[in-house]
């Protein structure tokens, strides 16, 4: 039984107000400004390995986290929670035992819990990386209208809500890759076309906005024909 | 809500990533060596340098530059960048008509070869969830002042396909070498939030 936790929303931001002005530039900015979050970014590409887990949920994994800890500890901050995540579900770590080891290292003397058996998904990918060869014919082509889908399933997905219920033109076929919303639940690999689709500024916001192309590169399950 | 958040007493986050570090390695499930050569990896060998040798080429060789903007991985892997999150990348060209600017909106992907890992401002919420809404405005506040007659396009990456920006070559440069020319060609341009002064 595959047990599908929801997103929270927070990581589905595009389109939202209330996040500030835009960020200013630091020219001299360093790959890791603190130790840990260097520990934190190489932790967390190894625990997709040691969870027997992928990329894209990892990324579910992160988007499953609440605001607080999705923003307040940075990037490197929800990659280690996203992390955890992982471990927590393949039962590689125990719920509690990064609280009580980080405790210990404090000098505190907490009971740990014990390492628990654990669970990986039964579940490998057919192929390295996220392109693959299909045979299946292409269901739109460059110039088609397609409408990108209103989704309401709870797990996870890479349809920004912003673009949902919008019409957009194909503008460029990419390659066919496997879909997020399923191999990030180790169902399916379900290996799709993929389209990058140009929206209107005017089309994807009602009121009035600034005039530019939105250009994004959708599944195909994502889409549905539009006259 | 997800497994990993109960605590509200909050761990200081170099504390809890060593807590983490020490309960894997501890049972041999990570080794400590391995994570020093990422780090190293991303903090010395991979980074915007990269990006910018590709942008002076096209910019000094025409085929190079056709062959970039018809199959970007391609021409780019002939310069030797390819790797995590490089699968497949497109290169998009900016002129004096269209700007073109990137971002991820749903996390923060990035053509990690070309560019290395995403800088600050990049994963910044405002900068994900506004640019997508009133990229002028963004752009403005950052410092790239556009003509009101350039039209603007943004790319949002969904899948695994990563954007890249060609930027406009600045005038007067035209007797410059092309590694003179990569030294001028900065991150920021390449993500479409600046462009490159001689």
């Amino acid at each position: 039984m595959i047990e599908i936790q929801p997103a929270s929303g927070v990581a589905d931001m595009g389109g939202d107000s209330g996040w500030g002005r835009a960020p200013i530039i630091d020219p001299d900015e360093v790959v890791f400004p603190e130790k840990w979050e260097g520990r934190a970014f190489a932790l967390a590409l190894l625990s997709m390995r040691v969870s027997g887990s992928n990329l894209d949920a990892f990324r579910h994994a992160m988007n499953r986290l609440d605001r607080e800890h999705y923003i307040d500890d940075g990037y490197y901050g929800r990659w280690l929670y996203g992390a955890e995540n992982l471990l927590l579900d393949s039962a590689i770590i125990a719920p509690g035992a990064v609280e009580a080891r980080a405790a210990n290292i404090a000098g505190g003397h907490v009971e740990e819990p014990p390492v628990p058996e654990s669970s990986k998904p039964d579940y490998a990918p057919t192929a390295g990386g996220s392109i693959r060869q299909i045979d299946a014919p292409r269901k739109f082509s460059v110039g088609q209208r397609v409408r990108a889908k209103t989704m309401n399933a709870p797990g996870h997905t890479r349809l920004q809500k912003y673009t949902q219920g919008h019409v957009g033109t194909v503008a460029i076929v990419e390659p066919a890759q496997i879909l997020p919303d399923t191999h990030a639940h180790f169902i399916a690999e379900n290996a799709q076309w993929v389209y990058t689709v140009s929206f209107d500024s005017r089309e994807l916001y009602q009121e009035n906005t600034e005039n530019f192309t939105l250009n994004t590169d959708l599944y195909e399950d994502y889409l549905e024909a539009a006259s | 809500m997800s497994k990993a958040q109960p605590s509200s007493d909050r761990i200081p986050m170099n504390l809890r990533t060593e807590a983490l570090e020490q309960l894997l390695v501890e049972r041999g499930l990570v080794d400590p060596q391995v994570m020093d050569t990422f780090i190293k990896t991303y903090e010395k060998d991979v980074g915007p340098l990269n990006g910018a040798q590709v942008v002076a080429k096209a910019w000094t060789d025409p085929e190079f530059k056709q062959r970039l903007l018809d199959d970007g991985t391609g021409a780019i892997a002939e310069l030797g960048f390819k790797g995590p999150q490089g699968e497949h990348l497109v290169v998009v060209e900016n002129s004096a008509e269209v700007h073109n600017v990137v971002v991820c909106t749903l996390c923060s992907c990035y053509p990690w070869p070309l560019l290395g890992l995403p800088p600050a401002w990049y994963k910044d919420p405002a900068y994900r969830s506004r640019v997508v809404r009133e990229p002028r405005t963004v752009l403005a506040e950052m410092g790239l002042e556009l003509p009101t007659d350039t039209e603007i396009t943004v790319w949002d990456s969904s899948s695994e396909v990563r954007f890249f920006v060609l930027p406009q070559r600045p005038p007067g440069t035209e007797k410059l070498s092309e590694a003179e020319l990569a030294a001028l060609v900065t991150r920021d341009a390449m993500v479409g939030v600046a462009q490159v002064s001689a």
